[in-house]
């Protein structure tokens, strides 16, 4: 099975390749794919552009790098040029390799800026979900929900199998938040450094113990999304998945009202309560 | 004076010290040269197999090789340190420096020949106390620090209670301040020992790149070891520099190590280049292209490499503004390092070109940094490495510009000066056998994982989803392949120590013009009692 595998990779791996995202659903990683995972968030869009243009260029730059390397050895080996030239000098050709890169730089500064910038500006009308890392499972905090909380626990692989979802990915509870609509998540870390990462989402920020950081993401389509842990944290690194589910708005309200009975939509909750339930 | 000196130089050339004297009180320049490339071959042995047994339990997934996730990542950590610091900073840096830097420069000696003594032997010591940490309670998890080689608090103070990475803290202490010994020496041998007629702007570019490398030791390690101390004493003495319930920050460790960390990685490289530069000049019967660009080129390298550290913690919860300055910055070090490429290319147009082993190593080493620049300028970009942050992708650059690179960069170096060090030539076929095995088969490692990173598979797991199964698969035959070419090279070795073939003075022939050619192979055991004139 696995060299059949293999050989189908060698057999088909460009054409795999180019079906890879389409073919396969979204929020989980492909086998055999050579690209981003599918994106389903204006983040990862703006990711992803900014690498395609950036891979243009350093694939133009292998190549270029690569033919002339062929050239120089086809044309300039003992045999094809037996007396060498002596030239150590060519201002001018010094002046263009040094712009060239000068360029190059300025040109990815230039189209670097806008997408850091939109990817670190926290939308003011942003729900808000607390993510907090522990050795080895997360907590997720509804604070504008009333506050509920609940953990967050890897499945094991036999677990995962039964249920028939992806192992290594698969939690006890996911975090759910609605489509469409912008989420600001707030994450930290109870003991050592992790970091909560969301490949599909294009998110990806530390959890430190004693500080709040922030990211956020606005996801197009309904499903779930899987990520890792991605800063190490001790032995079981390996072993505490992020688990999305995007559910319609109706749907989430429902379920909200599932985690918390007397929560009231729309009505609020008073600042104190809020300061409460955020609060360390 | 002058009939001391007169004795001390006859003495010196009519015997050489005995065994013991010889190689453990040593404070000749080329033998402290030798044991350090011994010295980082034996560790490279050992970093090797660490590297070897995380791909074998990666081949597949599930938990198949170790006993327990802790060990794993044990390995990993205690692979990035070993290679680093005993590995290649000693085989670079300890290794050719000492060997070809005075014989370059037309120096008899280093400027502080006990204090280079001091330098190597801190360095077993260092290697002692590093590796009796895997057999020492490391975390609740077993034996061995597993903290990654970045050593990040809260998981290396908090999470690892155990005297294991005491040891190891202890041991990077000693290894560091052995290179700052080295580094002393170094700046102090080339600024002021250069033969008469030597200018800095006629000093061979190996010589160039150690002066930087030096530099960039010198000013870097001094904040490990400020970093080291304060782990330390936050571990055992009840400060709190990096613990946030005592007001510290552990974001702080990160820029102190990263401020180290970055010129690092040119300490790594550095050295490479000037080596590169001269393969490539000698097998092109030409003299390099444009060599104050290239000198200054390294010189602008070392000066900017202290200012984009961040750029390894984008992640970390940065001021947007700062992650735009870091990229920046970084961005700009893509200028002298592609005036260096140019040059190399330009230096070989026109040329004659020969391809001997080092000058296969050394085309190899352009392509490959070339490849692993470019994905550092994708990872450069703050909007791109929030995708790329802790996978495989950046696991995949930084060995294509190290174990790829550096690596490449040492092979050359030893193919090229095997016969000056040895005083025999190795086997054209062996060696030949070596570079292919050995390019293919680290091409075949990291290739993919670029593949796996692009899917957002992190580092350091022991374990993964099926999904990463394939190209991990490819990545484990890829190591196997690299066995073979670390095997073919110690047939190499011994065939060579075998067979004797005696080595000419200047065995490359009329493009090869340095200094330590004009000596016989080996050359003698004080060499320059007359200084050579530099015209
Ligand atoms: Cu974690």
């Amino acid at each position: 099975m696995r060299k059949s595998r293999i050989l189908g990779w060698l057999g088909s791996a460009a054409l795999a390749a180019a079906l890879a995202g389409a073919a396969h659903a979204a929020g989980v990683p492909t086998d055999g794919s050579i690209g981003f995972q599918e994106s389903v968030t204006p983040n990862m869009d703006m990711v992803e552009k900014l690498h395609t243009i950036a891979f243009v260029i350093i694939t133009a730059i292998v190549v270029l790098v690569l033919g002339l390397m062929i050239f120089i050895m086809l044309r300039f080996n003992e045999k094809a040029n037996p007396v060498p030239s002596k030239t150590s000098h060519n201002t001018l050709l010094e002046v263009v390799w040094t712009a060239a890169p000068v360029m190059i730089v300025l040109f990815l500064i230039a189209v670097a800026t806008r997408p850091l910038y939109y990817l670190d500006t926290i939308p003011e009308d942003a729900m808000t979900v607390k993510a907090i890392g522990n050795q080895w499972n997360w907590d997720y905090v509804y604070p504008d929900h009333g506050g509920f909380e609940f953990n967050s626990a890897p499945l094991t692989i036999e677990e995962a199998a039964e249920k028939n979802v992806p192992g290594r990915l698969a939690v006890t509870e996911p975090m759910v938040v609605p489509v469409g609509q912008k989420i600001r998540v707030i994450v930290t870390a109870s003991d050592v450094l992790h970091a909560f990462a969301v490949p599909a989402f294009g998110v990806k920020i530390d959890a430190v113990p004693g500080r709040l950081n922030e990211t956020w993401f606005e996801v197009r389509e309904p499903g779930t999304y899987y990520g890792q842990c991605s800063e190490v944290c001790g032995q079981l690194h390996y072993n505490m998945p992020i688990e999305v589910r995007v559910l319609p708005q109706a749907e989430f309200d429902a379920w909200v009202l599932e985690k918390n009975p007397e929560y009231v939509k729309n009505e609020g909750i008073t600042t104190e309560a809020r300061n409460t339930n955020t609060g360390e | 004076m002058v009939a001391i000196d007169g004795h001390s130089d006859a003495h010196a050339h009519s015997d050489k010290p005995s065994f013991f004297k010889r190689w453990f009180l040593s404070t000749n320049h080329k033998d402290i040269g030798t044991l350090y490339l011994w010295f980082g071959m034996a560790s490279g042995l050992l970093g090797g197999f660490l590297s070897f047994m995380m791909r074998l339990e990666l081949k597949e997934p599930g938990i198949q090789i170790f006993a327990s996730e802790h060990t794993y990542l044990v390995f990993t950590s205690m692979h990035g340190l070993i290679m680093i610091f005993f590995m290649v900073m000693p085989a670079l840096i300890g290794g050719f420096g000492n060997w070809f830097g005075p014989l370059m420069i037309g120096a008899p000696d280093m400027a502080f020949p006990r204090l280079n003594n001091l330098s190597f032997w801190l360095l077993p010591v260092a290697f002692v106390l590093l590796v009796s940490s895997f057999f020492v309670q490391g975390s609740s998890g077993g034996d061995g620090f597993g903290g990654g080689w970045v050593m990040y608090p809260p998981l290396s103070t908090s999470g690892h209670e155990g005297p294991a990475f005491d040891l190891i803290i202890m041991g990077l202490l000693a290894a560091g301040f052995a290179s700052i010994f080295g580094a002393i020496n170094f700046i102090t041998t080339i600024l002021n020992m250069r033969a008469p007629g030597m200018t800095m702007h006629k000093m061979p570019l190996f010589a160039w790149s150690i002066l930087v490398t030096a530099f960039l030791l010198l000013l870097a390690l001094p904040v490990l070891a400020a970093a080291l101390f304060m782990l330390f004493f936050d571990r055992n003495a009840g400060t709190g520099f990096f613990n946030p319930a005592m007001g510290g920050d552990p974001e702080m460790f990160q820029h102190l190590f990263w401020f180290f960390g970055h010129p690092e990685v040119y300490i790594m490289i550095l050295p490479a280049f000037g080596i590169v530069s001269h393969v490539v000049s000698t097998f092109s019967k030409k003299p390099i292209f444009g060599y104050l660009g290239m000198a200054y080129a390294m010189v602008a390298i070392g000066v900017v490499g202290f200012v984009v550290w961040a750029h390894h913690m984008y992640t970390v919860g940065m001021d947007v503004d700062l992650k735009l300055y870091f990229m920046v910055a970084t961005l700009v070090i893509a200028v002298p390092t592609g005036i260096k490429i140019f040059s190399w290319l330009a230096t070989m147009w026109g040329g004659s070109i020969k391809f001997t082993i080092p000058m296969m190593w050394a085309i190899a080493f352009i392509f490959l940094f070339v490849v692993g620049g470019v994905t550092g300028v994708v990872l450069s970009m703050p909007a791109i490495d929030v995708a790329l942050h802790d996978t495989y992708y950046v696991v995949a650059h930084f060995h294509y510009v190290l174990s790829l690179g550096a690596v490449f960069g040492l092979f050359c170096g030893f193919y090229y000066w095997f016969g000056k060090i040895f005083g025999v030539m190795y086997n054209k076929l062996l060696a030949q056998i070596h570079f292919w095995t050995f390019f293919i088969g680290v091409n075949v490692v990291f290739f993919p994982q670029h593949f796996l990173g692009m899917q957002g598979m992190p580092r350091r797991y022991i374990d993964y989803p099926v999904e990463f199964a394939t190209y991990n698969e490819i990545s484990t035959y890829g190591a196997f392949i690299t066995l073979a070419g670390v095997i073919a090279f110690f047939v190499m070795l011994a065939e060579a120590f075998i067979v004797r073939r005696p080595a000419a003075d200047n065995y490359w022939g009329e493009g090869a013009t340095t200094l330590e050619w004009t000596l016989s192979s080996p050359p003698p055991y004080h060499q320059f009692n007359t200084l050579p004139r530099v015209k």
